[in-house]
């Protein structure tokens, strides 16, 4: 009898075999989350760490949770973070000094502590009890079986729920929702006052142009002013905050052509 | 292989999770860590599942998705005012309470 749920609490060769190539790929991945200083970056290697996780899950006889886990977290959630991410965070570097002295390493110190802690504790509890498994629950199928749990025992807190969803879509768009008073915005009066009636004529002509003459005419290469120096004014804010700037120097010509002095002949 | 495996990687992950949330300070950061910590618990839920031999674990799963859901939409928009009014992302700015 214990000899037989032993062997039922012991998972398959294959699933041992995924397990051992996909959870470490995952925690570094999660690690790599911590370390990168890009948030986009940081998108990307959470939606690894989902769709290592869906696979878990489906390994782990959960097929509708895994379909479900890669269709709401890295199709919507992750997508929504990418999407606020290029609204807000694109010029917004992360800094990675520390504010609090010592602030990092007390975290790290606690986090050995608190991992430390759980995986212990989760040795202790779990050594002397074997696994049942699933395939007598999930025999009509997985969909079908929480299906009926769903809609049995779980309806109260399933309608609670979808109340909650409604309510937080509607809290996300009065909070996400701006009042443009129309007096805020300028007229084309008082933006021309602005350009020709303020303090320099500089940029009354509009701002210069991305680009070096005849060599390159890119949006990340700045402009040559004539004594040799980037126009830094020549390129969009967003590409210096991204680090995305070519040097436009070594588009310039490494040594002028001789110009013909004033009488003209060769 | 014991099923108790998943439930390290869980403890690991969730580990790592609230590590990110304590030391990274860009809020949208702060709520990936926040994200992975719940997914953490979703593991764990799916292999308790599995070792009691009922569909409970993975029902309350869906339903730690489904407020995570909404958690995301809230916080996201709460980013999105919080930079309209102070033009960055970082939670060491948004200190009101302290001046």
């Amino acid at each position: 009898m214990i000899r037989l749920s032993l062997e039922i609490g012991q998972t398959q060769k294959p699933e041992a075999i995924l397990f051992y190539i996909l959870a470490p790929l995952s925690v570094l991945a999660a690690l790599g989350m911590l370390i990168v200083r890009k948030a986009v970056h940081s998108a990307l290697l959470l939606a690894w760490v989902m769709i290592t996780l869906a696979i878990f899950y489906i390994a782990l006889d959960a097929a509708f949770l895994g379909i479900v886990q890669i269709v709401v977290y890295t199709g919507a959630v992750m997508m929504l973070f990418l999407f606020i991410l290029m609204l807000v965070g694109v010029d917004a570097p992360d800094s990675l000094t520390e504010n609090i002295k010592g602030h990092r390493a007390t975290a790290i110190v606690a986090a050995l502590g608190f991992g430390g802690l759980l995986i212990s504790l989760i040795g202790r509890a779990t050594l002397n009890h074997v696994s049942v498994g699933l395939a007598m629950a999930n025999e009509p199928g997985n969909v079908q079986g929480l299906a009926s749990l769903i809609f049995t025992q779980y309806v109260f807190p399933f309608e609670v729920i979808s109340a909650l969803l409604i309510t937080a879509a509607l809290g996300a768009m009065v909070l996400a929702h701006s009042q443009k008073s129309a007096g805020a915005r300028l007229s084309q009066r008082a933006l021309s006052s602005v350009r020709f009636r303020g303090d320099s004529l500089a940029n009354a002509a509009g701002l210069p142009s991305s680009g070096v003459f005849a060599r390159h005419n890119a949006v990340d290469v700045p402009a040559l002013l004539p004594d040799g120096t980037p126009a830094k004014n020549s390129i969009s804010g967003v590409l210096t905050a991204r680090g995305d700037v070519q040097d436009s120097t070594q588009y310039a010509l490494g040594s002028l052509p001789k110009v013909d002095d004033e009488s003209g002949d060769k | 292989m014991n099923s108790a495996n998943y439930l390290y990687l869980s403890a690991m992950l969730f580990t790592i999770g609230a590590v990110g949330v304590v030391i990274r300070r860009n809020a949208i950061v702060v709520f990936m860590c926040i994200e992975l910590m719940l997914n953490a618990a979703n593991l764990a839920f799916v292999t308790f599942a599995r070792i009691n031999g009922t569909l409970d674990g993975q029902i309350i799963a869906f339903f730690t998705m489904v407020v995570a859901a909404c958690e995301v939409v809230v916080g996201l928009a709460i980013i999105v005012t919080i930079f309209r009014s102070r033009r960055s992302t970082s939670v060491d700015d948004a200190s009101l309470l302290k001046r």
